[in-house]
């Protein structure tokens, strides 16, 4: 797992069979909790719209209804899970879903654990037992998705590709760590993301093992992640 | 290799990935795009790890592996027939893992059944204890309900077709709801299943006994004997699934407490599942049989003493000497 390398990131590290490491973002208590919110609102109100239709039909609908209130209040969750890709409403809004702890999507069993265990994360009250829980698991698991093995991450959007600045490609002046070409590259990349003063000042920091002026080194960075990115 | 030409090479079957991708999560594939979604998806692999490895742009890495992480997603799947599951799981699946769990399956219902024929026999000799643990009124409610007077039995007294449906509804959301917190109670190392078991045996217990010794007996059994073979089973069930999980919790063996408690999950909620396939057939046995009162309590005790055979055999002999499906 990357915690231990890097500190500050959050990322989970899953390594799949082919030999490759899939990054997944895991999501914090609160983009979890405004999706429960949301999820629980919708289950509110289609509550509300069953009581007022179905009080219609008599006794046939409050023995209808009582299925209905069983299925929203202890399957709703299960049901969205697995039918649509590990997302409920409020997840989807959101951008996040559920998967297993090795990257898979979502199946019954574990849909199924982690949400009947969510009675348990809602006591004493207000989900403070889940909340304790989330805060203190570096993937910000609850104690049902301890139990089931999942886990809620972002889901990845599609990014725009970013264009490099035209430039005359330079060779680097002396040869790059891997670390250090992801850095430069990464910098030309983002440049559209960063103010010009802000880029200036981070240029700068590299003015010196460059063995060019402060005002020169963004240019002078520019060409060199062109000359790494090759000929277009 | 630059990366430019890198992306310039592999771009068209980066975008045939995709394509197949989209069309796989929409759920519209055929045979023959399948075919070759595993080369594919190999070589995109080794193209992520390349990328990496060269130290190519974030940019560059991240959309492979946004591809890849789809990819995965597509190709490792847990595809279960679930029609096909559920009859296995019925025709001796359960029964398989009850016996397989079968010491949590004992002690739970020793718990159970235990604190309700103690309590039972308690009442009985000492009929004022029935107040100790349930209220007058709701002791009062429940003489009302099981009088020798009422035409049909049960909850809520007189009853008509639609009363039955809304009871079989009421049924079915009352019991498997105290069957799912019993189980899920049991992650409080054990403490909420016990409580849950002890709790509802109690408490039928007394009902019983306080019945039986003012003399509603005859009612009272003859009403509940048919569902109670599958209701009070599955109560015990689901306490033993969560029992399950509370004993991976306090005693994990040589595992971490956490990894104990995923792999004790598993059983544990098909144990559940058990629970509710049993509560359903329970709620329709309830609400269509035992309320009926044209049936004399005799047939009634016959057709429940072999409900009971019926339950206790399933568990004990279904699904013995085959193997388990492949």
């Amino acid at each position: 797992m990357l915690a231990t390398a890097r500190p500050l990131d959050t990322r989970f590290r899953v390594e799949t069979p082919e030999g490759i490491d899939l990054l997944l973002r895991p999501a914090g208590l609160v983009p979890r909790a405004l999706a429960f919110a949301i999820d629980l609102a919708i289950r509110g109100l289609a509550l509300l719209a069953l009581f007022f239709l179905l009080g219609a039909l008599g006794q046939f609908g409050l023995g209808l209804g009582a299925i209905l209130l069983f299925l929203i209040n202890w399957w709703y969750m299960v049901l969205f899970e697995v039918l649509n890709q590990g997302r409920t409403p409020g997840k989807q809004w959101l951008g996040l879903r559920v998967i297993h702890d090795d990257g898979t999507p979502v199946g019954w069993a574990a849909s199924l654990t982690r949400n009947l265990l969510r009675f348990v994360d809602l006591l004493p009250f207000a989900y403070a037992l889940g909340i304790l829980s989330c805060l203190s698991h570096p993937a910000f698991k609850r104690l049902g998705d301890i139990a089931a093995g999942t886990l809620v991450v972002y889901r990845d959007s599609a990014t725009e590709r970013p264009a490099l600045p035209e430039t005359e490609p330079l060779p680097p002046p002396f040869p790059l760590s891997q670390g250090e070409q992801r850095a430069l590259l990464g910098f030309a990349e983002r440049r559209e993301q960063l103010s010009a003063p802000r880029r200036a000042e981070l240029a700068a920091i590299l003015a010196e093992p460059l063995a060019v002026a402060p005002e020169q080194a963004e240019e002078r960075i520019n060409r060199i992640a062109r000359g790494l990115l090759g000929p277009t | 290799m630059k990366q430019s030409q890198f992306e310039h090479r592999h771009q068209t079957a980066w975008k045939r990935f995709a394509r197949q991708l989209d069309t796989l999560e929409r759920g519209k594939a055929n045979g023959k795009g399948c075919s070759e979604f595993a080369g594919a998806y190999r070589q995109l692999c080794q193209h992520l790890a390349l990328a990496r490895e060269r130290g190519y742009s974030n940019h560059l890495v991240e959309h492979l592996q946004q591809l890849a992480m789809r990819g995965h997603q597509q190709f490792y799947r847990h595809r279960s027939h679930l029609g096909a599951q559920l009859i296995g799981f019925l025709l001796g699946g359960l029964s398989r893992l009850v016996r397989q769990e079968w010491r949590h399956v004992l002690a739970a219902s020793l718990l159970f059944f235990g604190s309700l024929i103690g309590m039972g026999v308690l009442v009985y000799l000492v009929p004022e204890l029935v107040y100790s643990l349930i209220g007058p009124e709701q002791v009062s409610a429940m003489e009302a309900m099981y009088d020798p007077a009422a035409r049909r039995l049960g909850r809520f007294g007189e009853r008509n077709a639609g009363d039955d449906w809304m009871m079989f509804g009421f049924y079915i959301m009352n019991n498997i709801g105290i069957a799912f917190q019993t189980f899920a109670s049991g992650l409080l190392f054990g403490l909420g299943s016990l409580f849950f078991l002890l709790h509802n045996g109690l408490v039928i217990g007394a009902l019983a006994g306080h019945l039986t010794q003012i003399g509603y007996g005859e009612p009272f059994w003859s009403f509940v004997i048919g569902h109670g073979a599958f209701e009070l089973t599955a109560i015990a069930l689901a306490g033993a699934a969560g029992l399950r999980l509370g004993s991976a919790l306090l005693a994990p063996g040589r595992l971490p407490r956490g990894e104990a408690l995923r792999l004790a999950a598993r059983p544990a909620v098909r144990l559940v599942a058990g629970a509710t396939l049993f509560l359903l057939i329970a709620a329709f046995i309830e609400a269509y049989w035992s309320s009926m009162t044209f049936a004399s309590p005799t047939v009634k005790y016959l057709v429940g003493a072999g409900l009971w055979l019926l339950v206790l055999g399933y568990l004990l002999f279904a699904g013995r000497g085959q193997h388990a499906p492949d």
